[in-house]
């Protein structure tokens, strides 16, 4: 249920995008979902990738500020409604989110969730049902 | 216009033989009133009585501005604390400033020096003087206020910031010399363009900028800009603030206040004088403080001295601009930073490597510093927030220690070069 998230800590050069890419290509690391968050100065790029302590070892031999952070994924229908029922689900239990990102595939929508309280999530999650991914099947998207 | 001719203009011969009386009273003074003294003295095996001439001054120690952070704050003052009337301070070496202690003939001998200052740049009692160096602690703003109110002019105590009232009372009042630092000095020139007010409303003529390098370039900018003719003043706290020395008319050069402040130029690797015209680092000696006087302070300033006469009259000597720090000390926005207190802020914080690359630039004629640092890997977060409050921390730090303002830059592990030996933490882009 918990999956593993690098979180890679980038400064706003050109290029070094690039070069996280390249890293992980080298050990035949796939990224399954990614996102990057910036501003005036740097960007904080999050992934999952299909084998975390792989990328994570990789990364660290070639000087990247790289951490690892707990995340959970959903799986919900990629229809109008579903994503916020399990936003409704989480607020009405004082689960904050720090931040979230997603991508939709088909009739599937999946949704990685940074909550502040992983263990609240996850039994509000579980008590509404909600389709957990297990960590192995994120890595593998 | 000379505003002591019999000093100013004296015969080196006659000046000497004043130096030399001054100098054996002022070594009698710090040897029984100043036990750091005393005892520096004691080690070289030396008493007052082996000092009977200016030239018997190569005898004495040097003092640093080590000596003065160690004797914080008023271990060097040479007499009880009821004389002093006035404590001003700069920054120091490492967060503790650098104090320094004046009785009430300490200031009206600056006062004097400044006078002579200003008087060199043609003003006098029918001038209004707009004093926009900070007052406080800093020397420049009361200095030049004393100085000023000393050969009679109409001071107006403005203080450094809000440009904007500056402009108005500026026009309003019609100042006619401006002191300031010759950054503001520039800024003030944009300001005023952009105020609309038309310049021939302004009847500045003068400006007295010190307190921070300049250039050549910047002169003839500023005088451009504001049509008026600007002359160099120097200074520095320990030694009295602004004063020390001046420009005359034929700005060849800045007239040292020899008979206060006794000036020699070393060579800071042996610590030997110097042939006269050759560059070295410049050590003063104060020959009439009362309150705080040091022997020999080394200033870290590199320049040269020329002893002839001047075309002004004046034989008072005259230094060549600062070529530039036998230290690191770095003077941003008149404010004297030394890489040393960026260094202790970044080790008292488990957050930061202690490695740093601090780069200073001057934009919009304003000094600028970036410090560009690296995060603990531990402490690298993936949220946003987090690496901003890390940022905000460290600014607001340097903030309290330096009185100055930041830009911090967070940079990715490795990205700042580990040297072997000495290595460059300061990179310095104005072109001074």
């Amino acid at each position: 249920m918990v999956a593993k998230q690098l979180s890679i800590f980038l400064e706003n050069k050109s290029g070094r995008l690039t070069e996280v890419t390249e890293v992980l290509a080298k050990e035949g690391v796939n990224l399954s979902a990614l996102c990057i968050a910036e501003n005036a100065d740097f960007g904080i790029l999050r992934g999952i990738v299909s084998e975390p302590d792989k990328a994570y070892k990789a990364l660290k031999d070639n000087h990247f500020a790289v951490n690892v952070t707990d995340v959970v994924g959903i799986s919900c229908p990629n229809i109008p409604g579903s994503l916020s029922k399990v936003l409704r689900f989480l607020s009405d239990e004082g689960v904050f989110i720090e931040y979230m990102y997603s991508f939709a595939n088909g009739n599937t929508a999946n949704v990685i969730i940074r909550p502040n309280d992983m263990e609240n999530c996850i039994r509000v999650l579980t008590e509404k049902k909600v389709d957990l991914l297990a960590a192995s099947d994120l890595y593998k998207l | 216009m000379i505003w002591n001719e019999s000093i100013e203009c004296m015969d080196r011969e006659s000046l000497r033989k004043i130096q030399s009386i001054r100098l054996k009273k002022i070594v009698e003074h710090v040897y029984h009133n100043t036990p750091f003294y005393r005892k520096k003295m004691q080690e070289l095996g030396i008493t007052p009585d082996d000092i009977n001439s200016i030239d018997d001054i190569v005898k004495l120690p040097f003092t640093t501005k080590y000596d003065l952070r160690d004797n914080y704050p008023f271990g060097l003052c040479a007499v009880p604390m009821s004389q002093i009337v006035r404590i001003h301070a700069s920054s120091g070496t490492t967060g503790k400033p650098t104090v320094v202690g004046y009785t009430r003939k300490d200031l009206s001998s600056w006062a004097e020096c400044l006078s002579r200052a200003f008087t060199a740049y043609g003003a006098d009692s029918s001038d209004f003087f707009h004093v926009a160096y900070g007052y406080g602690l800093f020397t420049g703003g009361l200095g030049a206020h004393a100085g000023a109110e000393n050969i009679g002019a109409s001071v107006i105590p403005m203080s450094s910031g809000n440009t904007e009232k500056q402009i108005t009372l500026m026009h309003d009042f019609g100042s006619t010399v401006l002191c300031c630092t010759p950054s503001y000095a520039l800024y003030l020139a944009d300001a005023i363009k952009d105020s609309g007010l038309p310049r021939e409303e302004f009847r500045l003529k003068i400006g007295a900028f010190g307190a921070e390098p300049w250039t050549e370039n910047m002169r003839n900018e500023i005088e451009e800009k504001l049509g008026i003719k600007a002359y160099d003043i120097y200074g520095l706290s320990e030694i009295a603030g602004p004063g020390v020395g001046y420009e005359c008319e034929c700005q060849h050069g800045t007239h040292l206040n020899e008979d206060h402040y006794f000036p020699e130029i070393i060579n800071p690797n042996t610590l030997e004088p110097v042939a006269p015209g050759e560059t070295g680092e410049l050590v003063f000696t104060h020959l009439t403080k009362e309150g705080m006087p040091l022997l020999r302070y080394r200033t870290k300033d590199l320049t040269a001295l020329h002893y002839d006469k001047c075309t002004c009259g004046r034989t008072l000597v005259r230094m060549d601009r600062i070529l530039g720090r036998s230290d690191d000390m770095l003077i941003i926005r008149g404010v004297n930073v030394f890489p040393t207190q960026i260094e202790s802020v970044i080790l008292e914080m488990p957050e930061f490597e202690p490695h740093y690359l601090l780069i200073v630039d001057r934009k919009n004629n304003t000094d600028t510093m970036e410090l560009q640092v690296e995060v603990r890997p531990e402490y690298y977060s993936d949220e946003i927030n987090k690496m901003l409050a890390l940022k905000k921390k460290l600014a607001a730090r340097l903030q309290s220690v330096l009185g100055l303002g930041v830009d911090v830059r967070l940079v990715e592990p490795r990205s700042i070069e580990r040297s072997v030996g000495k290595a460059k933490r300061v990179i310095d882009n104005r072109k001074l």
